[in-house]
């Protein structure tokens, strides 16, 4: 792996995450989930659902959303925050997607595995 | 001597005078019904869902031909009377055969209007009234092509919608600005043109034909007043409808539009009676059948000398059959002086409704995209009642005009008993309260046979489903109103009939078709369609993992903690030292924490990490292990006890039936797990009385169990029948499942479908039936031809492997 400039982390290519699906990244500070909506859109979140730890990468994505797969909260995959009557947030990750390649924020991470 | 009762036409209104005249004396008349139409009655209301294959003919006959011989009633069906002799009491059928009669009614309905333009009588130019113009509607679907409709009416647009479900590039021609004039305002109007032009039919308004063009004999296009020509293997014509009253004009009866009858639907012949569309009353031709019903009951009133029913006229409304589109209207919605609007609209949801009042009460309603309301503004409209004092929150329906009440049923309870549910058939909301006290009904099957309520064009189902719970609480599955999810209007069942009959084969296209609210669906939703496809077309359909559950996407089930167990398959039960030895093997060299035998006959291991899940499946394939679907919406175990083997009281070789039976239906796919066992004699070590299929051996044979439960509900199975061998035992096993599995809703357990389909139901399609019986298993075992490959060994030879590999970053090198 790279080390940009920036502080963005290269951890993979925007075609290995499934559409409507996800990809997890292990990182030392915990992993990151990577989700790809229907619209090919891509975002990352601490793979920790807010409610009790469910690994959210594991989930069924759907909209912008992914349902997490232990008990059925809904998170936003925009802003992390459940829906619903739920509460609760999962961090989001900073990315830019360049040339195809999904870059995440050293620092978001950084803040994330202290 | 009974009396002589002659019918001439065998359509709906006819029917509905013999069902009620049956009803009151079954052997007052001695009935002969001709019938133009070569069959047996039925519900022509219903043709559109014919034409749209959401029905077969089957399903909407009223009366089959066991009924009129069981009545006792002489029916010539395909025999068209020509003349009445009312001196004589006689009538002429076209064969020249007369028949005499105490007491005539005529019932002959009315004929499509075809509209002379030059090439309306070419080959390829059908109307939409009965039967045969469905077929030959169906037979020009079949080879594709191009259809044009002229008439943008309620006929209309349902054949319209018809032909384009069968695959028929569809265009509507329509004289007027708007579609359905007579029944909706313009803004309705507009909102069901976007509605038709979204399901691929074009429309032409203020489009007025020409002609008709084709020369080889066959129509090719229609011509428009402006010069266009549209293309067309098809044209229907559904311009409107003309009474069948020449028959009654030769036999000198009066008659202007239709055949005159007074208020005791009597012609001015009193031994003449006339019902249905045939008929003038006050002036008035009625088309459609709510007004019919009414006459109905008026005719076999008086045919029982009964004098007090008097038919007044009636009040109707329209709903369009056309799936997906809600559209409803009542009553007198022109513009006025002396009139007041009320209108709301909500562009987001697609809603518009209209209310007109005149003098504080109701005299029109107009409804598209919600018309829950549709009932209770019709009963105001049908009362007269005074509205001054609701008037600010009328529009907003009866919910809001009786406080802001949260619950869904609130509107239906809040109708007075004599409000009318079912506007096809008459059924007030009263009737259908008392039949449900007084006959236990707890379905709106029951409803149905008991009360006619819903039994026509079953628009008012929903609210049948309310009423039901509304006076059984929650004894009432109420599942069966509910829509999928919020992601769509239609419930399970529709969703699956639309899948079969419109042959939907992606889950994109279902969401298209079935217009879908979310771009691509939900957590509910999607897993559900994924096993619909998967059920319906099983050697076509590819599967959609991002539509399923992580446990059946990745063939394990999720812990508490995010690792997961794994479970082999061991066959009824039965191990051996060598696979104890394997999953010992494993469970050391991945140092899975917990090993444990589970409630159904085999071992957990427990806390696997999802990377090591690849490299744990190839060394138990390696020993001849291959997935226990344990984590499966499909079969998972079958518990089997030691049998003739080795027990001192088994009669028959439980543990190698069991054996078969996994072998055989392991990998299908079902609604919701399913759980079987076999006992090798009544003592039942196996507990197959609580599964969702069990066996019990005895002497003479296997009894066959099944809709049993013990987990959230505990249940006693029901006996399905006997079987003499084995291999009878399999078919019948395997012919319930696949029942099941076509028939059950996604999460629906065995047990649960028993209950909402009857035992009865099953027994006669898996028992009685046995056509029915070797389908069933014929589409299983089709089904089984690729359902059977393990997944496991799938995903140790590298499939989806992105779910077991991570991608990895070095954080603390980068973050330095
Ligand atoms: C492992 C096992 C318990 C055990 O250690 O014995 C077990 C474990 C689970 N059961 Fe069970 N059930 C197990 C036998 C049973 C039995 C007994 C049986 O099959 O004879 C029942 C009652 C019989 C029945 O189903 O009617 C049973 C009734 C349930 C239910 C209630 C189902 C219902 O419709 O009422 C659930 C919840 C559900 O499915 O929604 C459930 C759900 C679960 C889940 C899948 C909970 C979950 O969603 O994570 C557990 C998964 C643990 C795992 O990862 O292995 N389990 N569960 C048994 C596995 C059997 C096997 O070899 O496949
Ligand atoms: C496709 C379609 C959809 C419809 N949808 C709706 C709806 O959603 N809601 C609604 O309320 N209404 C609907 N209608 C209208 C409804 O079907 C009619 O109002 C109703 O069928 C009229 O009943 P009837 O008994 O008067 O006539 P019919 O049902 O037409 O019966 C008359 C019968 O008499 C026979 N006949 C005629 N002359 C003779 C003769 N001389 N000798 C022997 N037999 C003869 C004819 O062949 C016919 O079978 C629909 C109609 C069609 C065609
Ligand atoms: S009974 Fe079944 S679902 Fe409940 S804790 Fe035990 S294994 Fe889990
Ligand atoms: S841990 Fe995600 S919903 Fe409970």
């Amino acid at each position: 792996m790279t080390m940009h400039m920036s502080g963005w982390i290269e951890v993979g290519g925007v075609g290995d995450v499934p559409l409507r699906g996800s990809r997890v990244v292990r990182a030392p500070g915990g992993d990151i989930a990577l989700f790809k909506s229907a619209d090919g859109h891509i975002f990352a979140l601490r793979d920790q659902c807010p409610h009790k730890m469910g690994p959210l990468s594991q989930g069924i994505v759907h909209g912008r959303s992914v349902t997490c797969p232990l008990h059925n909260w809904i998170i936003d995959l925009e802003s992390g925050e459940a829906q619903g009557a739920d509460h609760g947030c999962s961090n989001v990750i900073a990315l830019r997607v360049e040339a195809g390649r999904i870059l995440l924020d050293a620092r978001a991470l950084a803040l994330e595995a202290a | 001597m009974t009396e002589k009762l002659v019918v001439i036409g065998n359509g709906m209104a006819a029917g509905r005078v013999l069902d009620h005249l049956f009803e009151r004396d079954a052997g007052r008349y001695s009935v002969t019904v001709f019938g133009s139409e070569p069959r047996v009655n039925y519900n022509r209301i219903l043709l559109s869902p014919v034409l749209s294959g959401e029905k077969e003919f089957d399903d909407i006959v009223t009366h089959d031909q066991a009924w009129y011989e069981s009545h006792g009633v002489d029916l010539r069906a395909g025999v068209t009377i020509v003349s009445i002799d009312r001196a004589a009491r006689t009538v002429t059928d076209s064969a020249g055969l007369v028949t005499s009669y105490d007491k005539l009614l005529v019932a002959t309905g009315s004929s499509p209007f075809v509209i002379p333009v030059p090439g309306a009588n070419l080959p390829g130019v059908v109307t939409y009234r009965d039967l045969d113009d469905v077929n030959a509607m169906l037979a020009a679907a079949q080879k594709g092509g191009s259809a044009v409709v002229i008439g943008g009416g309620l006929l209309g647009l349902e054949a319209a919608a018809g032909l384009a479900a069968r695959g028929m590039k569809v265009s509507v021609v329509h004289l007027m600005p708007t579609l359905m004039e007579r029944q909706l305002d313009a803004a309705a109007g507009y909102l069901l043109q976007g509605a038709m032009q979204s399901r691929g039919v074009d429309v032409f308004t203020k489009a007025n034909t020409k002609a008709v063009v084709g020369d080889s004999g066959k129509v090719e296009g229609v011509l428009l007043e402006d010069g266009r020509t549209l293309p067309a293997d098809i044209v229907v014509m559904a311009v409107g409808i003309r009474p069948n009253a020449a028959l009654g004009k030769a036999a000198g009866l009066t008659v202007n539009r239709g055949i005159v009858v007074d208020d005791e639907m009597r012609t001015s012949d009193p031994d003449v009676f006339c019902v249905g569309e045939c008929v003038e009353h006050r002036g008035q031709c009625y088309g459609l059948v709510a007004p019919l019903f009414d006459m109905a009951k008026v005719v076999a009133a008086r045919l029982m000398d009964d004098p007090a029913p008097r038919y007044e006229g009636s009040s109707v409304s329209t709903k369009l059959k056309v799936t997906g589109v809600d559209l409803f209207s009542a009553g007198d919605f022109n513009e006025a002086d002396d009139r007041e609007d009320i209108v709301l609209r909500d562009a987001s949801r697609g809603v518009y409704k209209r209310l007109v009042l005149k003098d504080d009460r109701l005299i029109g309603a107009v409804m598209y995209g919600d018309t829950a309301d549709g009932a209770f503004f019709f009963d105001l409209l049908k009362t007269g009642a005074d509205v001054s004092d609701m008037r600010d929150t009328l529009i907003f329906g009866q919910s809001f005009v009786g406080g802001a009440n949260q619950d869904p049923n609130a509107a239906v309870a809040a109708l007075a008993a004599s409000a009318e549910i079912c506007g096809c058939n008459g059924v007030c909301k009263g009737t259908i309260n008392e039949a449900i006290a007084a006959k236990g009904l707890t379905d709106v099957a029951g409803v149905r046979a008991h009360t006619k309520a819903s039994a026509s064009c079953g628009s008012c189902t929903g609210l049948v489903e309310q009423l039901l719970s509304i006076s059984l609480g929650a004894g009432f599955q109420k599942a069966d109103v509910e829509p999928m999810c919020g992601c769509t209007e239609l419930g399970h069942d529709d969703v699956r009939r639309l899948i079969v009959a419109r042959e939907l084969k992606s889950i994109p296209q279902v969401m298209q078709e079935l217009e879908w609210k979310t771009s691509c669906g939900c957590a509910k939703c999607r897993p559900a369609l994924n096993y619909y496809l998967l059920c319906d077309w099983p050697t076509e359909y590819q599967d959609d993992s991002q539509s399923r559950f992580i446990n059946e996407r990745v063939h394990a089930n999720i812990q508490k903690d995010g690792t997961y167990s794994v479970v082999p398959r061991m066959w009824g039960g039965v191990t051996s030292p060598a696979e104890l030895r394997a999953i010992a093997d494993v469970a050391d060299k991945f140092a899975i924490p917990t090993v444990k035998v589970t409630g159904g006959q085999r071992i957990d291991l427990l806390g696997v990490r999802k990377e090591d899940l690849p490299a744990v499946w190839a060394d138990l394939n390696a020993a001849g292990m291959v997935s226990g679907h344990a984590y499966a919406k499909g079969l998972r175990t079958v518990k089997t006890c030691v049998g003739t083997d080795w027990c001192r009281f088994g009669t028959q070789d439980s543990t190698g039936l069991g054996i078969k039976i996994e072998r055989f239906m392991w990998g299908s796919w079902t609604p919701a797990k399913v759980k079987m066992a076999v006992s090798g004699c009544p003592r039942n070590c196996s507990e197959a009385t609580c599964k969702d299929v069990g066996v019990i051996c005895v002497d003479s044979g296997y009894e066959i169990h099944f809709a049993g439960a013990a987990g959230l509900h505990v249940r006693q199975t029901d006996l399905l029948g006997k079987a003499a061998t084995e291999d009878e035992c399999i078919e019948i096993i395997a012919a319930l499942t696949q029942a099941y599995r076509e028939q059950g809703r996604y999460l629906e357990r065995m047990y649960k479908w028993s209950n909402r389909v009857g035992l009865e139901t099953i027994r006669a399609q898996i028992m009685d039936d046995m056509p029915r019986r070797k389908a069933l298993y014929q589409r299983f075992v089709v089904s089984q031809a690729t359902a059977q490959t393990d997944p496991w060994a799938e995903r140790v030879a590298g499939k989806e492997a992105h779910e077991f590999n991570p991608l990895m970053m070095e954080l603390a090198e980068a973050a330095e």
